[in-house]
């Protein structure tokens, strides 16, 4: 018989209405790297919560097996105990802290049972970091590092746990290309120091060049392990694994009725919201079209997400110049309520924070960009607005039990679509779409890559923020591209690859570099 | 069989500070021996508990804005007390353009406080402690130090007065009667439209072995109470008022914009400002409003009292937030109902009357409060994480 570091047999698990796994059987074998991958609300965060004692014994059916022994735990402490480390996707640092104390915290160095012994904390933290080749004075506070390194952080703490099993949740969604091929690697690396990995992605390619194996997940239940090396592994594969039907195309297709200038942002510059000394938007000018996808690319950091929000009711910067023309008018919009009766709406990269409120209902969450549109004076319709909530649900397919499920218990996808019902519903032109697909699987992805082919096929414009090239590429009809606070680019659907946006950045990086 | 336990579950944790209610009055009713529910004392139990339950409805809107209180009420109450006393009785200004007066000191109270909360961005805790000190303090400046009685009998009709009788049947007041079964049709009308619309809906409804002893029993509870108010004066003025705001501000609070909007804020502000909701604005009049109602329950308690004193309202901001946390209310913001914080504050006055009753002395009374709320809020806490 084979032996596993891991097994996790018949392993079933419901929550109020929702049967979230079925019958689960998950083998991972030592000194693996094992990936796991299923669209969004498979069951893959349930699974991993079970295993790292988030749910604790008793609220499961089945068994956990670690190296033989049947393991039954109650919290994370018991499963940390037996050397198993979870890093979620948000990631669990105290940005105030240093990184010394971040990766010692709860698992501190000490003399006589509680006093911190800080040299010991200090030439261990070091130790540790060497493996995983993070290269910072460990007196740096997680606050003033990004979020590559961040995620260093938290494996170097992992590590210091003494950590068997090691499990990433998405742990490459929030990295920049560089970033992500360094974690890869370390994975990679650490699997020959023997520490058994379980990775949690999306990215299939990536998951594809690292994997030894690959369990995919659908609907709750176990799909099929793919084995390096035994089993042909391609991404198409895995797609079709894990939605249950082909898709023929990453992308819908959809017709190209663009009409004339309809929105423009003339001469835009603002400074830091915090800092008022430091120009974070340059001198920037854009304009859209109707029906038109208009991406903006960029590396992390471009200043994507301020432009956009400094334009939608200054929610970013201060000292804010420039103009902002609609339908041939200069407009002025000094909050978001002008913003959004101006025709423009923005939806967030940030959904969980900033795009829902999580403890509300889906109802509420819809119609709050455009009460009035369901009242009479201040008092609302209760009927009226059930029934365009309602409308919503359907068009867009939201799967929830009704509408008045709280947006807090949908899975990423579904979220998503309430963040677009909700804007939709704003009645907008111009809508501008944040990383609309961040942390969302393949199927609910062509799912919102359709709505907006929709929406620009009803005149709307839609400017697109994206760090995955790909879809920029796929989905505009025009691209600008972003660095350093200024519009360095502008590519047409035909010219724009992943290497012309690449050389746009790389140039403009030089230009900075001589002046 | 499990559709049925959710469904009691859920219905259960609605009800659970009904409930609450429900046993302690029982309990109070068989420890004093009937005294309790005596009509005398049942409208003691509303004038003595009014002005904490108009302040909890202006303090649920603070709590729900993301688990902001004011600490200032209490003093604020104290402060417009004293004014509209030392108006009418050193200036001689009749009783209605004092009323009006003491409310608008509340308005400019409120704006005062929403400025520095919702503009200058003082944390309202250290905005209203601030304020709770200011205002305790200029209580005594204007009394001097002293008390000032009694007060013009039109002032204290707000606080003890019964609303006029049409005509009284073998001794019980017709007028109670008849508004009991008003509001007896009214109750069962909106029942059954609610029902009715969440029919339409294709909406989950609760079974007829729930709705129908429920609404037998509100009926009941109605009309017993119109009954025991019957028997004594009738209708308090305060109840009027009481029942006047809670209608009042559970409509605003659940059927408008800018209701909707508090809830929002208190749910997600980040997420509510970036949907256009002006967070500002919204923090602002929450506190405006606040600084009305303590000014009215301010003029009320004055009215209760006879008297202007300058340790009136000492502790009443914690017996109205106390009110809304028992009710239900989340300390993060963004969920509790104007129903609950009284339910809440009903609790507690039944609480303090009941031991009052029983000779427990005022000591042991506030020890028994403060255990009652750790015990609700820990239940409800408790409740929460294990539903999740």
């Amino acid at each position: 018989m084979e032996q596993y570091a891991l097994e996790m047999r018949n392993i079933s698990k419901s929550f109020p209405g929702v049967k979230a796994l079925d019958n689960v059987n998950f083998k991972v074998k030592p000194k693996h790297i094992h990936a796991l991958v299923g669209e969004n609300g498979a069951g893959k965060s349930t699974l991993m919560n079970i295993l790292s004692g988030v749910h604790p014994f008793g609220t499961y059916e089945g068994e956990i097996v670690i190296d033989g022994q049947v393991c039954a735990f109650k919290n994370i402490k018991d499963s940390e105990a037996m050397g198993i480390a979870i890093i979620h996707q948000e990631l669990a640092l105290i940005p105030q802290l240093s990184i010394a104390e971040n990766v010692f915290l709860c698992n501190e160095q000490t003399d006589f049972g509680s006093v911190i012994n800080w040299n010991k904390t200090h030439t261990r933290t070091l130790e540790m970091m060497k493996k995983v080749g993070l290269n910072e004075p460990i007196e740096t506070k997680i606050k003033d590092i990004g979020m590559g390194k961040q995620q260093l952080v938290e494996i170097t703490k992992a590590l210091a746990k003494d950590v068997k099993i090691l499990i990433l949740d998405e742990p490459t969604a929030a990295l920049n290309d560089d970033d992500s091929k360094h974690l890869l690697d370390l994975l990679l690396e650490l699997k020959e120091q023997g520490i058994t990995c379980i990775i949690i992605s999306h990215k299939l390619h990536e998951v594809t060049k690292v994997a030894d194996e690959i369990t995919v997940l659908r609907d709750g239940k176990t799909i099929e392990t793919l084995v390096k090396g035994v089993d042909e592994i391609t991404e198409s594969r895995i797609i079709i694994d894990m939605v249950g039907r082909e898709l023929v195309d990453r992308f819908p297709k959809r017709s190209h009725q663009i009409g004339e200038v309809c929105f423009e942002v003339k001469n835009w510059s603002a400074y830091d919201s915090k800092d008022d000394t430091k120009l974070v938007l340059k001198n920037i000018n854009i304009n859209t079209r109707r029906g038109e996808v208009v991406g903006i690319a960029g590396l992390m950091g471009a200043g994507r997400t301020e432009f956009v929000m400094s334009i939608f009711g200054r929610s970013f910067g201060k000292k804010i110049e420039g103009t902002i023309i609609k339908d041939g008018k200069e407009i002025q919009i000094k909050n978001v309520s002008d913003a959004i009766k101006h025709g423009i709406a923005y939806a967030t990269e940030d959904r969980k924070n900033a795009g829902l409120i999580l403890i509300d209902n889906i109802k509420s969450n819809i119609s709050l960009t455009a009460l009035d549109k369901v009242s009479k004076g201040i008092v609302i319709d209760e009927n009226k607005e059930i029934k365009v909530v309602e409308d919503f649900r359907e068009k867009l397919r939201i799967k929830s039990s009704s509408i008045f499920q709280k947006t807090g218990n949908l899975s990423g996808g579904n979220q998503q679509k309430v963040v677009f019902s909700k804007w939709i519903f704003s009645d907008p032109d111009v809508l501008i779409l944040d990383e609309p697909t961040r942390g969302i699987d393949v199927g609910a992805k062509y799912e919102i890559y359709t709505i907006i082919n929709e929406l620009t096929a009803n005149g709307k414009t839609i400017i697109l923020i994206s760090s995955e090239l790909p879809e920029i590429i796929g989905m505009c009809d025009r691209v600008y591209v972003m660095n350093e606070g200024r519009i360095v680019g502008e590519l047409d659907a035909e010219d724009a690859s992943q290497v012309s946006i690449m050389n746009c950045i790389m140039q403009s990086n030089q230009e900075v570099y001589h002046e | 069989m499990n559709k049925v336990g959710n469904l009691l579950r859920g219905n259960l944790r609605q009800y659970i500070m009904v409930i609450a209610l429900v046993v302690v009055i029982v309990f109070f009713q068989i420890l004093t021996g009937g005294v309790l529910l005596l009509p005398l004392n049942v409208a003691n139990l509303i004038s003595q508990n009014a002005y904490i339950l108009i302040m909890a409805i202006g303090m649920l809107l603070c709590i729900l804005t993301g688990g902001n209180v004011d600490l200032s009420v209490g003093s604020v109450a104290g402060f417009v007390g004293a004014i509209s006393a030392t108006m009418m009785l050193k200036m001689q200004v009749p009783v209605l353009p004092t009323i009006i007066v003491s409310l608008l000191i509340g308005l400019v109270i409120g704006f005062w406080q929403g400025f520095w909360i919702a503009y200058v961005g003082v944390p309202a805790f250290i905005a209203t402690l601030g304020s709770m000190l200011i205002f305790r303090g200029l209580t005594y400046v204007v009394l001097k130090g002293t008390s000032l009685a009694p007060l013009p009998a039109g002032y204290t009709f707000l606080a003890s007065g019964f609303i006029p009788d049409i005509a009284s049947v073998g001794g019980l007041n017709l007028l109670a009667l008849l508004l009991g079964i008003v509001a007896s049709i009214l109750y069962v009308f909106r029942e059954l439209s609610i029902r009715k619309n969440k029919r339409k809906y294709g909406f989950e409804i609760s079974p007829l072995m729930f709705f129908i002893p429920k609404v037998v029993g509100i009926l009941i509870v109605i009309n017993a109470f119109s009954f025991t108010l019957a028997s004594y004066k009738g209708i308090p003025m305060v109840l009027v008022i009481v029942i006047a705001l809670v209608l009042v501000y559970s409509f605003i609070t659940m059927k408008t914009i800018p209701g909707r909007h508090i809830y929002a804020f208190g749910g997600n502000a980040k997420a509510a400002q970036l949907s256009g909701v002006n967070t500002k604005k919204v923090m602002f009049w929450v506190y405006t409003n606040m600084g009305v109602l303590a000014a009215l329950a301010g003029v009320i308690f004055t009215g209760r009292l006879n008297s202007a004193t300058p340790k009136a309202g000492v502790n009443f901001e914690m017996d109205a937030i106390a009110a809304c946390f028992i009710g239900g209310a989340s300390t993060s913001g963004g969920v509790g109902t104007v129903v609950g914080a009284m339910v809440g504050g009903l609790l507690m006055g039944v609480l303090n009357n009941g031991m009052s009753i029983m000779g427990i002395s005022i000591d042991w009374q506030q020890t028994i409060k403060g255990f009652v709320l750790l015990a609700a809020v820990g239940f409800d806490v408790y409740s929460k994480s294990k539903s999740k």
